[in-house]
This record gives structure tokens, sequence and C-alpha cells, in this order.
């Protein structure tokens, strides 16, 4: 049971703001926003997702630059409010198409009425886009997707942050198309995020895959999904990760550690052929969520070294190989690499007739940032850059910089190798085929380069 | 003027209009259109409502416009309606008389032909939290639960528990938790079901103060019927009702083992829920259904842990956090278990550091001899991070595995490494932790001395780092070359030195060295005896005070004092007690696990909720008359420093820089002179602590290692007449878990004199009365003729408690009594005093 509901902009404006059970004093938002802002803990100088002050719990997450908040009393189930949080940020997104400060602020009278349905007097009632359909009779007012986005689909997947923002598909559940009708279409977005730590000899110390199976259905009817993945999947296959890494690299079965399902989804068949079958809700949702340590083929190598050239100089070079097809290409890749505190200037030296790449000394926080717009597969790109110092460095020049990290997207690409081989709908509305999209999308979580 | 609507704390910013002007010319426009039928009226209508509700969100007080906007709300518009009834409710609290004014229309709408319009209508009615239109309420929402549809029924349920909390004898006299009960055990509708349960969890929870029944009433949502009910429907519910219905199940107590099987099965296909707080759920009542069978304990472990790492790594960042708090905990009971799942727990470079400190801890714990140089190796890797306290957590963790691991070679060459590193932090922390290393393994000392050694005390700077040095400096001062002359220097800067506790080191220090090293120490110790005296800090001057009548006595007494065989220490203090652990665990899926306090210390107690362990306790309010609900307080701050304090710091609390003297001496080899006994106590608590023989009493550290307790068996060969603690204390939370987990040793029945029924007019002179006779109260309850209470009380000179439950009638005068005790043996003997205690009750 929650006490508030509300949304803060990133310079902590109230966007949206319900008071389920009016127990928690006046200012919960401005004791909240300041305490984050100013946290303060020992060592620790991020706030956690939650914190009790004056024995007023307060939860948030993060969406899109925005601060999903709750409040509570009493000593609630944490995973349960987060949960909660994230799906109404989704239920909100799936009536307004694409949500920011913006559209919110523009469609509050509808989010309103969608927190009321959502929660009453702090307990859920319902975060399901399907039921909450009969009960919302706002029209959401939908803003230009065109001019916020003007970069490729996969350039959503590319903020750097560790939640998926979802398929790029930026129109309400409920709005209806300038046409009239609607288009038939579902989406299905096999989303990987991939991290690797390779030690400073360029071995794969760990490695870790976590996928999503996302949709998103405009279809009416509500007819029948089948979604068959690839028949030699194995679950639960590999005893435990550490055992999990193999020599050979992925030729074969696609072993998951584990995975989970969206409770729409029904397995009666999923044990003799692998096929998941579901009547998708309106609105976007996982079906399945999998994680695996298996093995598998790193889509970049990473070459990163660094060596004193003089009392106060020292150079660094680096190397990224993208060892994928060459038909495919990395989207906005960035490598990272922190030099030593004592650092004053760094002079780049790209590689000769480099296109599309950027650097950066970043002063404040000593880093090394170098941004490749994209990279073919097969190819290979170096950087040098010359540091200076302001004094002496003493023992290892090793230890005082690195790791190298690495974040890019690579569409239609996955390293899991798994795969979606059919997309059955049941029972077909209309005359028109519906159109399908089954796409693939692998992103960079944690991707270290020790030196 | 009416006051201020709830929002308006927020000024407006800049940007946006005062209000004022504003405000009148909507009022204008309202005016007109309420009363227009002119086509297209509606849009006009919406798009003024809008304004209107903007200018409330943001602050501005537009409750003026109350009249306006309810004349317009006659309108069949469901847009309209809905912007209307989320106006009313954000002013009908702070606009009682206003408030009045809607309920007609309301009303009205509550009998509308549409569905949606009942339910919204009958929603908004409830939600005006005015008390004094309660009256209004009953006969709607009468209706409401009987409506045939079922989210107008959702809606009244919630409904009969918003019209509890404006008036429960409203609620109450019409007997609505008896509709809520039927429905819940009878409706179609599972939402309706889970907001029956949910109204009257939180409604029987606030009665059972009052009312027995009402407490029966929730202990029985516990009982077979009940959660077999549930059960049988558990995948009609929604993904958050499921979560309402599993938390009620951990708390069932199945009658057999095939019971728990029945349900752990049922139950099974909800851990591949994708919804992290199901899975959490139906964690917590595998966890806990199982507690008593050790080996499928086990298995439910084995079985967790892959769904909760998937939630870990597929969740959103904050959800990741939660499941990581509660493996955190898992990891910490049963460390083993995931021994082999270590690199789930290595910390990537873009993760908070909030979540870093808590994988930091899980490393430690399943460190294991096979997996150790791994760790050890990843963990050096973030001793050069950049996040710098996190880097200093890493350092600690090496060093805590090193304390807790019999094969230590490897760990301390790292150790070693780091103190070459010529990172300041590094090396202050690295120094601590040699120290620690030291007095655990001393047969090290060679090889760390020699890099110790090489360590200048000009690059130490923190304290703690500095104290270290300093201690390494006097106790290894034979073997470091330059000991004399580099305490020598440190003494000559004593007035720069600003940290006591450096100082208290660097005396004791320069002691220890001038009994190895006289010639050399001779003018240190001087100089430092003297500044020690000069000493504007209390224990630093005290402690030289002792130093220098010390070796004025007698020189060699001095030495066996201050300079004792050295005896390794083989465990560090644990940081957190079991009982506070099991108590968090009892709370599995709640925000203790996440703050790793149990409730009490964070929730005031009409909040608990019913996540809350329930029993007796739970329908007595507690009791403040004692000064227990002091000690709770205090017991948070101790619990909340425990908490940051690492292993290392913790043992700080024996090192003499920081101790009271509120404790004896011991006794010791070579009688003191009674003139210098309180210093004396002083020294020699520092010196046992060093050396490890049975620690003196100190008030902390006994509570913490329960060292009361084995003294005191050790001095009681007979058993003596029992004397109780006068000053005993415990928590409630402690109570609870005592009382649940002993049997009854005796459950007796006394008689009581008149004169003692007569006095129990004020209930509280009876637990002054017991108080007087070292028998505590820390909960007490009812209304004439009868009255329940709970004592606790503990014996002298142990930790032994006994716990009392007493009814007394005073109609019959007899009270029941019911004892529980951790010694059995001794309950008769108790049994006897509290009769008598509580016969002498009334008498002049």
């Amino acid at each position: 049971m929650i006490s508030q509901f509300f949304v803060l902009s990133q310079r902590g404006d109230n966007i949206v703001f319900r008071d389920y059970r009016g127990e928690v004093p006046k200012g919960s938002a401005e004791i909240f926003f300041r305490k984050v802002k100013f946290w303060e803990d020992g060592e620790l100088q991020e706030a956690p997702p939650v914190f009790n002050v004056d024995g007023v719990n307060y939860f948030h997450v993060k969406v899109v630059g925005l601060l999903f908040v709750a409040t509570t009393r009493v000593n609630i189930s944490p995973s349960f409010v987060f949960e909660l949080l994230q799906r109404i940020a989704r239920v909100i997104k799936d009536y307004l198409g694409i949500l920011n400060e913006d559209s919110l602020r523009k469609n509050f009278v509808l989010v309103y009425e969608l927190l009321d349905e959502v929660i009453d007097f702090g307990y859920v009632q319902t975060t399901s886009t399907e039921l909450l359909k009969s009960y919302i009779f706002n029209e959401p007012l939908v803003i230009d997707a065109a001019r916020l986005s003007p970069l490729g689909p996969a350039a959503i997947f590319s903020q750097g942050t560790k939640r998926m923002p979802g398929i790029a598909v930026t129109k309400s559940v409920v709005a209806t198309e300038p046409g009239g009708r609607r288009r038939e279409e579902i989406f299905v977005d096999i989303i990987e995020k991939i991290s690797i730590t390779f030690s400073s000899s360029g071995y794969i110390l760990t490695s870790e895959i976590d996928g999503t199976i996302q949709m998103k259905s405009y279809l009416t009817g509500n007819p029948e999904i089948r979604l068959a993945l690839n028949e030699d999947l194995t679950i639960g296959g590999s005893q435990g990760p550490v055992s999990g890494y193999r020599s050979s690299s992925g030729s074969g079965a696609v072993i998951l550690d584990d995975c989970n399902f969206h409770e729409s989804v029904r397995l009666d068949s999923f044990d003799t052929n692998r096929t998941l079958s579901l009547i998708p809700p309106d609105g976007e949702f996982p079906v399945m969520n999998y994680r695996m340590t298996q093995a598998f083929k790193p889509p970049f190598r990473i070459n990163a070294l660094i060596e004193e050239t003089g009392s106060l100089k020292a150079e660094v070079y680096l190397k990224v190989s993208a060892e994928f097809a060459s038909s495919i290409t990395a989207n906005t890749v960035k490598v990272q690499m922190p030099l030593p505190k004592y650092t004053t200037r760094v002079s780049f030296e790209l590689e000769p007739g480099a296109n599309g790449q950027t650097t950066d000394f970043k002063e404040a926080n000593k880093r090394l940032e170098w941004s490749l717009k994209k990279i073919n597969g097969g190819s290979e790109h170096t950087l040098r850059a010359k540091l200076t110092f302001s004094q002496e460095s003493h023992g290892n020049i090793t230890k005082e910089s690195g790791p190298v990290s690495m974040t890019f997207t690579i569409p239609m690409y996955n390293v899991s190798q798994l795969q979606v081989k059919y997309l059955q709908i049941g029972k077909k509305s209309g005359t028109h085929e519906p159109y399908r999209w089954v796409r693939y999308v692998t992103q960079a979580n944690s991707y270290v380069a020790r030196i | 003027m009416a006051p201020p609507p709830p929002q308006s704390n927020r000024s407006p910013s800049p940007s946006q209009p005062s209000g004022k002007s504003e405000v009148s010319d909507l009022k204008l426009q309202l005016r007109q259109l309420a009363g227009s039928r002119a086509p297209g009226t509606d849009d006009s209508k919406r798009d003024l409502f809008k304004k209107v509700i903007s200018n409330m969100t943001i602050g501005i007080d537009v409750s003026s416009l109350f009249g306006e906007m309810v004349m317009c709300s006659a309108t069949s518009d469901i847009v309209l309606k809905k912007m209307c009834y989320l106006y009313v409710g954000n002013y009908a609290k702070v606009n009682p008389d206003l408030a009045l004014l809607t309920i007609n229309f309301l009303q009205r709408d509550c009998k509308d032909q549409d569905p949606m319009i009942r339910g919204l209508a009958l929603r908004s009615l409830c939600s005006l939290r005015v008390a004094n239109l309660v009256e209004y309420l009953v006969g709607p929402l009468g209706s409401g639960l009987k409506d045939n549809n079922s989210y107008v029924r959702t809606v009244a349920v919630i409904g009969v528990l918003k019209l509890y909390h404006i008036s429960a004898t409203t609620c109450i006299d019409a007997d609505f938790p008896e509709t809520l009960k039927h429905l819940m055990l009878n409706d179609q509708d599972t939402q309706v079901v889970a907001n029956c349960l949910s109204a009257l969890q939180e409604i029987w929870t606030l009665e059972s103060t009052t009312s027995e029944e009402a407490a029966r009433e929730r202990e029985n949502l516990h009982s077979k019927p009940y959660v077999y009910y549930f059960l049988n429907r558990i995948k009609e519910f929604s993904e958050w009702a499921q979560c309402l219905v599993m938390e009620l199940v951990a708390k069932y107590i199945p009658s057999d083992n095939s019971e728990i099987f029945d349900i752990m099965n049922l139950l099974e296909d909800r851990l591949q829920h994708a919804n992290g707080a199901v899975v959490l759920a139906t964690t917590k009542v595998f966890l806990h259904l199982t507690l008593s069978m050790a080996d499928v304990h086990q298995q439910v472990y084995e079985r967790i842990k892959a769904p909760l790492l998937t939630q870990v790594s597929s969740g959103s960042p904050e959800q990741s956090y939660a499941i990581l708090s509660h493996l955190h905990l898992l990891v910490m009971r049963a460390p083993y278990i995931f021994s082999s799942d270590y690199k789930h727990f290595y910390c990537q470079y873009n993760e908070p550091s909030y979540v870093k400190k808590l994988k930091l801890e899980m490393l430690t714990a399943v460190a294991n001899e096979s997996n150790t140089y791994e760790i050890v190796t990843e963990l050096c890797e973030y001793a050069a991070n950049v996040d710098i306290p996190i880097a200093r957590e890493s350092i600690r963790a090496v060093g805590k595995i090193a304390l807790q691991q019999y094969d230590v070679n490897a760990i301390v060459d790292r150790l070693l490494q780091f103190l070459e590193m010529e990172k300041d932090y590094v090396t202050s922390e690295a120094l601590v932790l040699v120290k620690d290393l030291l007095r655990k393994y001393p047969q090290w000392s060679q090889d760390c001395i020699a890099v110790v050694g090489n360590i200048s005390s000009n690059n130490v700077q923190e304290p703690k780092a500095k104290a270290a040095l300093i201690w390494m400096l006097g106790e290894y001062s034979q073997d470091m070359h330059d000991a004399p002359y580099v305490l020598e220097s440190l003494v000559e800067n004593w007035d720069e030195e600003h940290s006591a506790e450096v100082r208290l080191h660097l005396l004791t220090a320069v002691m220890k060295c001038f009994f190895k090293r006289p010639p050399e120490t001779q003018k240190a110790l001087g100089a430092a005896l003297a500044a020690g005296l000069a000493d504007f800090h209390q224990d630093v001057h005290d402690r030289a005070l002792f130093y220098y009548r010390l070796l004025q006595y007698n020189v060699s007494v001095a030495e066996s004092v201050v300079n004792p065989p050295k005896q390794a220490v083989s465990v560090f203090a644990d940081t957190q007690s079991s009982e506070v652990k099991d108590r968090i665990f009892d709370e599995f899926n709640s925000l203790s696990v996440v703050y790793q306090k149990p409730s009490y210390m964070f929730t005031d107690k009409e909040h608990r909720g019913t996540l809350e362990f329930s029993d007796e306790l739970g329908n007595l309010s507690i009791n403040a008359e004692t000064g227990d609900s002091v000690v709770p307080a205090q017991r948070v701050e101790e619990n909340d420093k425990d908490l940051l304090l690492s292993t290392t710091e913790k043992d700080d609390v024996r090192d003499p820089g920081s101790n009271g003297s509120a404790y004896n001496a011991p006794s010791y080899n070579g009688s003191a002179p009674s003139a210098t006994s309180q210093p004396l106590a002083d020294l020699a608590f520092s010196s046992t602590g060093a050396t490890g023989q049975a620690p003196a009493p100190g008030l902390a550290i006994d509570d913490l290692l329960g060292l009361d307790f084995s003294v005191g068996t050790a001095t009681t060969p007979s058993p003596p007449p029992l004397t109780l603690n006068p000053k005993a204390v415990l928590d409630p939370g402690t109570f609870q878990q005592k009382w649940r987990q002993l049997p009854i040793s005796l459950s007796e029945e006394y008689s009581l004199s008149p004169l003692g029924i007569a006095s129990l007019v004020t209930p509280n002179a009876l637990l002054r009365h017991m108080q007087s006779h070292s028998i505590q109260c820390i909960a007490s309850g009812g209304q004439s003729p009868n009255f329940k209470f709970f004592f606790f009380a503990q014996k002298a000179e142990e930790a032994s408690i006994y716990l009392v439950e007493c009814i007394i009638n005073t109609s019959s005068a007899k009270s029941q009594i019911k004892i529980k005790a951790d010694d059995q043996s001794s309950s008769q003997a108790f049994s006897t005093l509290f009769q008598s205690a509580l016969s002498k009750f009334g008498l002049p």
C-alpha cells in the first residue's frame, strides 16, 4: 500500500502529484528531492532507490530522466513498489506514445485519470493497459515523434543506461491514426545486453548475456500468437556459470542459465517444440527474459596500452576490432578510459581518414572519451593519445588508469543466437496480412577491458 | 478565505501565472457555460476544466471556483465528470461546507445507468474525507457492495476502507466488515476479493487493539480454510494480488510436510514470473514454510538462486537493487550455497556504489578455499578503481577475507602490494588491515614488518591508519630498527597531531618501545609523558598520568601491565547480532532487508502494517511507562553504527581509545594498589583486548558476545537463590521472538487480594509495583474486568530471561499466569517470586 505517487522533473518540478491516503505530511516532494540531490551517507554519494526520512519511505525509479516516486509509511515489499513504478511509467507510455516531461504536461488530465484507476487508496487495482482501456476516456495529445528522434530506430537503445527504453514504437495504443484506420502490426524485439570483462592479456574473465523478448501488439481482435524459438534451446543446462564457460565458442545449442515469462505466456508446447503461445495484451511488455553465461564470440576486441614516454609524459594506444560480419554496422560507439589523476593535457591522433570520430579529454574526472558514429563489421580503428602530467608518476602507471569501457548498439545482430524462428498470428482480422516486425539488437551493458 | 489546498506548498515558478486574475477570469467563464445548452458546450467546458485542474496541480488555489465547478458538473459527459470529481476530491477536505454541495450530485450519480459513472461517483464520494458527511456514505456504499457490476464493487470495497478511516464506528455499526468478509469468500471477481482482503487486513489490524474479535478474525486469515481458498484461485488473481495472497501464505503454519510440498508445487511456476515482486513473494513462502526442514530448506536455496539472479540482471536498476539486497541476506545466511556463483557478485564499472557495496559484502561472504584466489584477484582490481570509496571497501574486503581464511599466504602478499601502491587511501586501508592481520596471525610479523618499516609516517595522514602504524611500531619495536626514532619524531610533533586516538596510541607505543629498547627510547618516553600530561584531552591526560604513576610505582609491574605476552585474537566480533538477523529474515520481502534493520527500528507502530509478525503481542499496546520505548531507540543508534562499522572498526571498541570506565577491574596478576584501581581497569581492559584473554566485562561488548552468560555460569557452580536484574532490558521485537520460540514452562492460577483488585483501577500502578520487584512490563491492555499484561525479567548475573503472560480477571479476582523461560529449571523459583510480588500489590 502506497501513500503518494508523484513525478518530478530533473530540476525537481512537480509534474504529476497524487496523494492517495493523506497520511504523509506536506512537502514530501521537496524533502525527497533535496535528499536525492544532496545525498550524503558516509562514503556513498548516490541516493539509493529507497530511503527513509522521518518514518516515511521514499521509493524512486528513473525513467527517461524523470523521477517516478512513491511514498509510504508501512514496511512494504520494495520490489513490489519498484515494479509498480516501472509499470505505471509503461502504462503512461502506452497511452501517450512517448513518455517525457512535455507529453506528461500536455496530457496531465489523462495521466490523473490513469492514476486513479491504477491505484485506489494506495492499493493497486490494475496495471494492464488492456483493462484500463475501458475506464479511460480522455484522448491522448500525441506529441510529434519525428521531431524528437531524428536518429534511426536503434538510436533509442543507445542511451547508456542499463534499462531498456523499449522498442522503437512511439504510437499510442489508443490514438487513432490520421488516416482513421489502425494499421495492423506487431513488433517483436529481441534485445540483448552483454557484459564482458577482458583481462589485461585479452582473456575473457566473465561474460553474461541478459536478454529480453519484447512485444508490442497493435492487432485488433486479440488473436493468439505463437512464437517459435530455436528447437535446440536448453534451459539450466550449463551447470552454474563457472563451469559454463566453454573453450569452443557457441557452435550448436543455445543454453540459457534461466529465464522467466510474462503472465500471458502459455508454455504448454514449450517443452516439446520450444514454442510460446500467448494472447498479447495491449501495450508493450516483455514476453520472456533470459540470462546466459554460455561462452559467446564478443563483437569487439579491445587492445589498450599505456606507456611512459618521458618524465612527465605518457602515450595511450587504443585499438577496437569489430569481429562481426561486414554486412552489420554498430552504432553510437563510445570508448572511455580513466587516465592518471595528474594528467593535465591530452593531444589526440586519430587514424588517417577517420570519419565520424570525435575525441575528448574530460578534465573534471580525468577521462578520455572516444566516440565513433559507426563501425562496420570486420574493421579496425585506432587512437593514439599523448598525455602530459603535472607530476612524476610513481609506481605502476597502469594501476593509475583504466579500465577501458565501451558502449555500443548493434542492430540486427544477436550474440546468443537465440532466434524467433517464426511468428504465427492465430486468426486474421480483416483481409490485410498484418505487418510483423522481428528485430534483433545487441547492446553493451558493461563491456570492460582491463589494462 | 479557505485554507490553502494540499499542494499549495509549491510556490509557482516565475513562468507560471500568479493566478489571481486568471482564477476570477475562469470563474466568469464557468458561470457563462453553466446554464448553456448550446452545442459544443461540453468541449468548451472540457477546456476550461482542464485549465482549472492544471492550476490546481501546480499549486494555485482554485478552491474559490467550487460552486461554479459543481454547477457545471450537471452533464452526461464522462470526461467532464471525471475532471470534476478530481477537483472535488482535492478541495472537499479543506472546504467541508462546500463539500456538502457536491453530495447531492454524487449521490445521484451513484444511481446512474452507467456502471462506470456509478463507480466513479462512489469513489469520489468516499474520497471527500469529511467527517460530518459520513452519514451520506453508508447508503451508496451498501448498494455499491451489492452492485451487479464488478467495477462498482471493487470501488465500494475500498470505499468501505476509506469510510473506516473517516469514521470507524460508522463503518463497524453498518456491519461493513462482515459484508466484506462475505464478499471475499464468494465474489466471482478476484479484484473484489483482493480488495476485500486488503481492506479487512487493515481494518482488523486497527480494530484488534480494542476488539478481541477483530484480532481473532485477523488471525483467522492465516488459517487453513482461508489460505486454501486463496491458493486455489491464485492464478486468477492479478500479479499484484498474488503478492498479497502469498504474503498471507508465508504466515500459514501447515499441519504436516505433505501440505508444505503441495503448496510449493502449486506455487513453483510463480518463480518463473517476469514480475520480481511475485518471485520474491514466492521465495518468501518457500523459505518460511521449510524453516523446520533443514534439507528441504537448503534445496529451496538452490531452487531460488537462478530466478533471483535472472531478476537481478533483467530488472530495472532499482529492481535489481531490491532483489540483490535479498540475495545479500540469503548469501549471508548460507554463503556455502552461493560459493560457486561468486562471479555474479563481481562489480560492473557502471553500477551505482550502493550496489557495489552490497556485492563486495557478498564476495567477502562466499569466499572459501576454492574461490578465494580469484575473488581476491578481482578485488585487487577494484582497489585501483577511480571510485575511491569503493576502492577502500574493496581493500577492506580483502582484509576481511584474510581474517576468515585458513590459508592466508597469497592474501598477505596482496596486502603488502597494496602498501607499495603509493596511493594514500590504499596505504591507509592496508595499514589498518595489516594491523588486524598481525593480531590474528602473529606468525606473519616478519614479512609484514619488513614492508611496513619502509613506510614513512609522514605519508600517512588518516588517523586510523596512523594509529595502526604506531601500534605496529610499538608492538614490533624490537624488529623495526627505526622504531624508537620514528616514535621520537612523532612525539616531537605532538601538538600537530589532532586525533586523540593517535596520541593515545603514541603514548602506549612509546611505553612498549621503552621496555624493549630502553636507552634509545628514554628521551621519547619522557617527552611523550610530559606532552600527555599537558594534553587537553581527558583520556590522553589520564593515560599519561597513569603510565607515569605506574612507572613511578614499579617499572617491572609497569612492563607486565603494558607489555604482557601476546595471544592471537581468534575471532573478531560480528557486527550484527544473530537476533537482529533472524528478525530481518522473518521480514523477508520488505524494506527491513534493504535497510538491514528490523521494521520496529524505522516504522512507527501504527504503520507496521500487515507484514509484521503478528502474535498476541500485536493486540496490546507497547507500554511506554517502563521506559522500553526509549530502549529500542537507543538500539537503533547502536545498530546504525554497527552497520557502518567494519569488523576492524568494531574491534576498536576494545582499543584503549574509546572505552568508558564503567566496568570493574578484572582479577589480574600482581595486585594493584588500590589508589590506581580506576585507571588500571582502563589499561587492563585494553591489554586483555589485545591479548585475547577472557575479555573484561564491558557492557556493550557483553551484549554483543553474550559473555555475561559464560562468565555467569562459570562462577555459579550451585544454583543460588534467584535474584533478578533490576535494570533488565528487552526490546519488544526480541520479546515477540522469544515468546514465539519458547515453550510454556509453567502455567498457574493465583488469587489476588481484594486490595490488589481495587488498585487495578489504574493498571499502571501494577506496572510500577512489579517494576519495583525487578519485573518489567513490556505490553499491557484490556478493559475491566479482563486485563492482560506481558512481563519480563532477567536473572541478576545471567542473560537468562523470563517471559510472563498474566491475565487478570477483576470480577473473579483470579490471575492466570503463563511463564516461558530461557532456563526452564529455574522457572518454578521465578514463579514463586512473581507470585509473591503480585500478592503484595495493593498492600500499603
